[in-house]
C-alpha cells in the first residue's frame, strides 16, 4: 500500500519578539517541521518497515526554503517528496482551509495512495481541521485525533484510537482509504540517521506550481483575512518572588509550610 | 438578521460543558443583528438532552435521534441537512476533539470557509470577525470573513448559559445515508489508571519541557520526596515517554485540584491550563516571565529550575 504524509514546515518564535502589522518581524522567527507532522512521518515510516506499506510519499505546501524540512522527512524514511508552490501564494498572510484543501486533494487525487497521514494540527497556525476537509473533499474516510493506530491491510480496515479529552479513548473502524490525523504521542519520532541524511539529498523532490496540478488560482483565494496580529495582555497579578535561587526557594519553602503541604 | 445553529456535544449519557458554553457564544452572535440561535441535539438521549438544554437565550432545539454516540458521518450529514433546512448564517460547533472531527468536513461539504479554535466572535451581519491565538499561544489575531462560515469554539472561553428558556422543541427528520457511514465507533476505553491518582494529590510537583533531558526528571523526583509530593507532567513529557499516563495534566490527562500545584518548566498552553486551573495556589517556575502560565500562577519564580529545584530540596532536607 502507498502512504502519502502531508508535511508543513512551521514558523517557530523567539520568547521575545516583535510584531510589524500581521507578522511577527522575520528576525524573531525561526522555521522547523511541524511537530505533529514529525509523529505522522514516523507512523508512516513504521509501516513501511513493517512491510505494511511499500511507499511513503511526502507532500508540502511551500517555497524553496522548506527544502531542508522536507530532507528532514525523507531523511527519517520517506521515499521521495512533492512540494507545491506558486508566485500566487507568496505574500498571503494566512492560508486558509479550503485553500489548502484544494492544493492538498489535487496532489492526493494523483498520487492515489490508500492512507494519508497529517498532523492534527500545526504549531503556527493552529487550525487542525485540514485533514479532516481533505478526506471529506475527496470522499475519503477520516478519523481526526488519532493516537493509536493498527492496520488490516486484507480487510482494507484501520482500527484507530481517537484521543478524546479527559484520559478517555475511542476505538473507531474505518474504511480505506482514509485521512488521519496523528496527535503527538503516538510513537516516537526517531533522529534522521547520519546515513539517512545522505541518501535524502538523493531522493526525488518534485515541485509542482497549481497549474502542474490542475489546481485554478481562483479556487484557492483565502476567504479568511488576518487582520490584526497583538501580543495578549498578560493578565498575571502573581507575586513575583525574587532574589537569588536560594532565596526564591526559601520562600516557596516557607509557602509550603504555611499551606501545610509539605513539612 | 444573523441566525445562529450550534451544535452540542455529548458523550456516554452527559452533555459536556461546552454545550452550555455555545449557547452564550450563539446568543452572543444571534443578537449583534437580532437573530434566532437553533440549538442541534445529535444522538444519544436527545429528548432529555433537549430539556436539559433549554435555557435562556434558546429559540428552538432541533433533536436528531440516531445512534448512542458521536458517529462523524451521521453528525455530517445531520448538520448540512439542518442547514439546507434553516439557512443559519454561520454554524458553531465546540473545538472538541469531535468538533474537529466534523466541523471541517461540514464546511468543505458546504462549501464555506471554516474557523477553529475561536475565543471571540463579532458580527455586523455581513462580516465575522473572529479571534484566534496563533504559534502556541504567543500571539492573538483577528480574523475576518464574509457571509456564511463554520465556526469551532475554545472551550471556557465562554460562560455557561444559565435560567430555564421557552425553546421550541422539535425532532429534524434527517435522511441519514447508512451506506455512507464508512466508520464505526466500537467503545471507549479510560487510559492510565495506574497506581497513582494524581488527582487526589495535595501538593503536585508538575514538571514540562524546560526539564530537557529524560536524566534530568531525577533532580524533579527528589524534590517530590522531599517534600512529599506527588509527581505530575504537562502532555510533552508522556508523549516521550518518560512518564506515564496516568501522570497527565490536562485536557486529554487529568484534571486535578490540589492544595499547591508547583508548575515546573511548564508554559502553560491553554490545554494544560484546562487541567490544572482549579488548583488553590499555582506556583510557577519558568525562565519566561511573559509564559501563559503566569497569567494564573499566585506565585512565580523567574529563574532556571535548574538552578532553584536543588536550593528547594537541600532546604526541606537539610
Amino acid at each position: 500500500m502507498k502512504i502519502l504524509v502531508t508535511v508543513k514546515e512551521v514558523s517557530t518564535v523567539e520568547d521575545e519578539f516583535e510584531i510589524e502589522g500581521t507578522e511577527i518581524a522575520d528576525q524573531y522567527l525561526g522555521a522547523d517541521l511541524n511537530e505533529w507532522d514529525d509523529y505522522a512521518i514516523e507512523e508512516a515510516v513504521q509501516l513501511q518497515e513493517d512491510g505494511i506499506a511499500d511507499e511513503v510519499v511526502t507532500v508540502t505546501i511551500g517555497p524553496e526554503e522548506c527544502e531542508q524540512t522536507i530532507r528532514q522527512a525523507l531523511a527519517k524514511g520517506a521515499d521521495r517528496a512533492v512540494r507545491v508552490w506558486d508566485d500566487s501564494l507568496e505574500g498571503v498572510d494566512l492560508l486558509d482551509v479550503n485553500a489548502k484543501t484544494e492544493i492538498l486533494s489535487a496532489v492526493i487525487e494523483a498520487e492515489d495512495p490508500d492512507l494519508v497521514l497529517s498532523g492534527v494540527q500545526a504549531g503556527d497556525d493552529s487550525f487542525a481541521a485540514t485533514g479532516v476537509s481533505v478526506a471529506e473533499n475527496l470522499g475519503f474516510q477520516w478519523g481526526a485525533v488519532v493516537n493509536h493506530l493498527e492496520h488490516d491491510l486484507e480487510e482494507g480496515v484501520a482500527s484507530v484510537r481517537r484521543e478524546l479529552e479527559g484520559g478517555v479513548e475511542e476505538l473507531t473502524e474505518l474504511e480505506l482509504p482514509a485521512v488521519l490525523t496523528i496527535q503527538t504521542g503516538i510513537n516516537e519520532p526517531r533522529y534522521a540517521s547520519l546515513r539517512g541524511i545522505r541518501q535524502a539529498q538523493r531522493k526525488e523532490l518534485d515541485v509542482k506550481a497549481l497549474a502542474d496540478i490542475g489546481v485554478d488560482e481562483s479556487t484557492i483565494e483565502s476567504e479568511l483575512d488576518l487582520t490584526a496580529m497583538y501580543e495578549p495582555e498578560s493578565e498575571s497579578d502573581a507575586t513575583f518572588w525574587e532574589g537569588s535561587a536560594d532565596e526564591t526557594a526559601s520562600e516557596l519553602g516557607e509557602l509550603l509550610r504555611d499551606k501545610g503541604v509539605a513539612q | 438578521m444573523t441566525d445562529v445553529l450550534a451544535v452540542t456535544d455529548h458523550r456516554r449519557g452527559d452533555l459536556r460543558d461546552v454545550s452550555y458554553e455555545i449557547i452564550t457564544a450563539g446568543r452572543e452572535l444571534a443578537d449583534e443583528t437580532g437573530g434566532d440561535l437553533h440549538l442541534a441535539v445529535i444522538s444519544g438521549t436527545v429528548d432529555d438532552f433537549a430539556d436539559k438544554l433549554n435555557r435562556d437565550g434558546v429559540d428552538a432545539i432541533h433533536t436528531v435521534s440516531h445512534g448512542e454516540e458521536f458517529n462523524h458521518d451521521v453528525y455530517t450529514q445531520a448538520i448540512t441537512q439542518l442547514y439546507d433546512d434553516l439557512a443559519p448564517q454561520y454554524v458553531l460547533t465546540p473545538n472538541s476533539v469531535n468538533g474537529l472531527d466534523y466541523a471541517p468536513a461540514v464546511a468543505n461539504q458546504l462549501d464555506l470557509p471554516v474557523v477553529t479554535d475561536t475565543i471571540d466572535l463579532e458580527t455586523d451581519g455581513e462580516t465575522l470577525v473572529a479571534t484566534r491565538e496563533m504559534y502556541g499561544g504567543k500571539v492573538e489575531t483577528t480574523n475576518e470573513l464574509e457571509g456564511e462560515a463554520v465556526v469551532t469554539i475554545r472551550s471556557a472561553e465562554w460562560p455557561q448559559a444559565e435560567g430555564t428558556g421557552d425553546a421550541s422543541i422539535e425532532a429534524f427528520d434527517a435522511d441519514i445515508d447508512e451506506d455512507a457511514i464508512g466508520s464505526t465507533v466500537s467503545g471507549f476505553e479510560e487510559v492510565g489508571g495506574g497506581d497513582v491518582d494524581i488527582s487526589e494529590a495535595e501538593l503536585l510537583v508538575s514538571i514540562g519541557r524546560g526539564i530537557e533531558e529524560e536524566e534530568n526528571l531525577d533532580l524533579i523526583r527528589d524534590l517530590a520526596d522531599a517534600l512529599g509530593a506527588t509527581l505530575s507532567s504537562s502532555r510533552p513529557i508522556v508523549d516521550n515517554g518518560w512518564l506515564p499516563k496516568n501522570r497527565q495534566v490536562g485536557q486529554s490527562g487529568k484534571v486535578v485540584t490540589p492544595d499547591v500545584y508547583i508548575a515546573i518548566g511548564i508554559s502553560g498552553a491553554v490545554q494544560h491550563v484546562a487541567g490544572m486551573k482549579g488548583s488553590d495556589t499555582i506556583v510557577a517556575i519558568n525562565t519566561d516571565p511573559n509564559a501563559p502560565i503566569m497569567d494564573i500562577a499566585d506565585y512565580a519564580i523567574v529563574d532556571d529550575l535548574f538552578d532553584v529545584v536543588p536550593e528547594l530540596i537541600d532546604e526541606f532536607e537539610g
